[in-house]
């Protein structure tokens, strides 16, 4: 009897022993992979973030860029004292709250640059979404408002509506929708807004 | 559509078919101030550079519609002949025109630029004062600026 009680404890334990060889070699490592979902969602949103539209006013000299090719904004125009320009020429001297067809100066409410410490020109789209979601770097945002400032504020969803150019020729858009875009902005942050780790 | 704004000091309301009408041809061909100069339509150039609250803005990039209710100023409305704003006393006392055509624009952002610098410095001026002048009279509208501001401080402190 006692012969068969420890045969059967030693093929338990070879059986555990067994289990625990071939599990996968660390689960903290699986745990903390995103689901390729909410990857997927933040790679569509900072296929947005990381587009001309919106780091044209995010650079990081202080000099807003223009363009498709993104060139220092023109007549020396620079926002390192204040995002707003100088003192008597400043954005609104020439921009409105409405795009100009007539002109092809862009407009939308509260055209400014980005202020100094939201500058993403440059940063990878991980490095991006890590200074976006930092209170010290995105102007004392929580997660909430940070997203629905990416989901709301005018001055945002202007790149989808960026009207034309000097030349009359319509500027480019974002790669995605509006509508797409919003989506997965609010399911990336429904998700627990879980930046990737750096590649 | 109806648009009323003040203009010099007169009210004045005007009606447009197009809300979107650059004020600068509000201003020159409804209500024939033709002081203020088109250049570029651009908003590049600064000739057509007018007051609105106080602010100066580039006219030809203007919708007329964001005029509503404001206080719009014009070179007209900025001195007389016999007052003239200290921006323009210095601007003929240093002779600063060749052509002229676009002066008044940069005598508008320079009365703007001393409202909020009564005491400008070269970079002040080459920060603020982007306009374009085809004949090249940078020289002498620097020399104008800083006497208009010496004029401008002494006049507050009479």
């Amino acid at each position: 009897m006692k012969a068969r009680l420890f045969t059967l404890f030693l093929f338990c334990a070879g059986v555990l022993f067994a289990m625990h060889w071939n599990r996968p070699k660390s689960t903290m490592e699986v745990v903390e992979e995103p689901p390729v979902v909410e990857r997927e969602n933040f790679d569509k949103m900072m296929s947005v973030l990381t587009h001309r539209r919106c780091v044209n006013c995010h650079p990081n000299d202080g000099v807003p860029k223009q363009g498709e090719d993104s060139h220092p904004h023109n007549f020396g125009i620079n926002g390192k004292q204040d995002s707003h320009g100088f003192a008597a020429t400043n954005c609104a001297s020439c921009h409105q709250a409405e795009n100009n067809t007539y002109s092809g100066v862009p407009g939308a409410p509260e055209w400014s640059l980005a202020p100094s410490s939201m500058k993403w020109e440059g940063l990878s789209p991980i490095e991006i979404a890590e200074s976006m979601m930092d209170p010290k770097r995105n102007g004392g945002r929580t997660p909430d408002e940070v997203m629905h400032h990416l989901t709301e504020h005018e001055l945002v969803l202007w790149a989808w509506e960026p009207g034309v150019d000097a030349q009359g020729n319509p500027r480019e858009t974002p790669p995605l929708s509006k509508e797409e875009y919003i989506r997965v902005v609010k399911a990336w942050f429904e998700q627990g807004a879980v930046i990737p780790a750096a590649e | 559509m109806k648009i009323s704004f003040t203009i010099n000091g007169q009210d004045q309301t005007v009606e447009v078919a197009d809300p979107y009408t650059p004020l600068l041809w509000v201003v020159r061909d409804i209500l024939d101030l033709k002081g203020t100069k088109f250049g570029c339509g651009k908003a590049a150039c600064g000739a057509c550079t007018l007051h609105v609250n106080g602010e100066a803005v580039r006219s030809c990039s203007y919708a007329v519609k964001f005029a509503e209710g404001a206080q719009v100023t014009t070179i007209e409305g900025l001195g007389t002949k016999e007052n003239p704003h200290p921006v323009q006393q210095a601007w003929k006392d240093q002779v600063v025109p060749q052509c002229g055509y676009c002066q008044p624009g940069f005598m508008m952002a320079t009365a703007a630029l001393l409202e909020k610098i009564p005491n400008p410095t070269d970079e002040d001026i080459d920060q603020n004062i982007i306009n374009v002048c085809r004949c090249g009279t940078y020289y002498r509208m620097r020399k104008a600026i800083h006497q208009a501001a010496e004029l401008a401080n002494n006049s507050t402190k009479e």
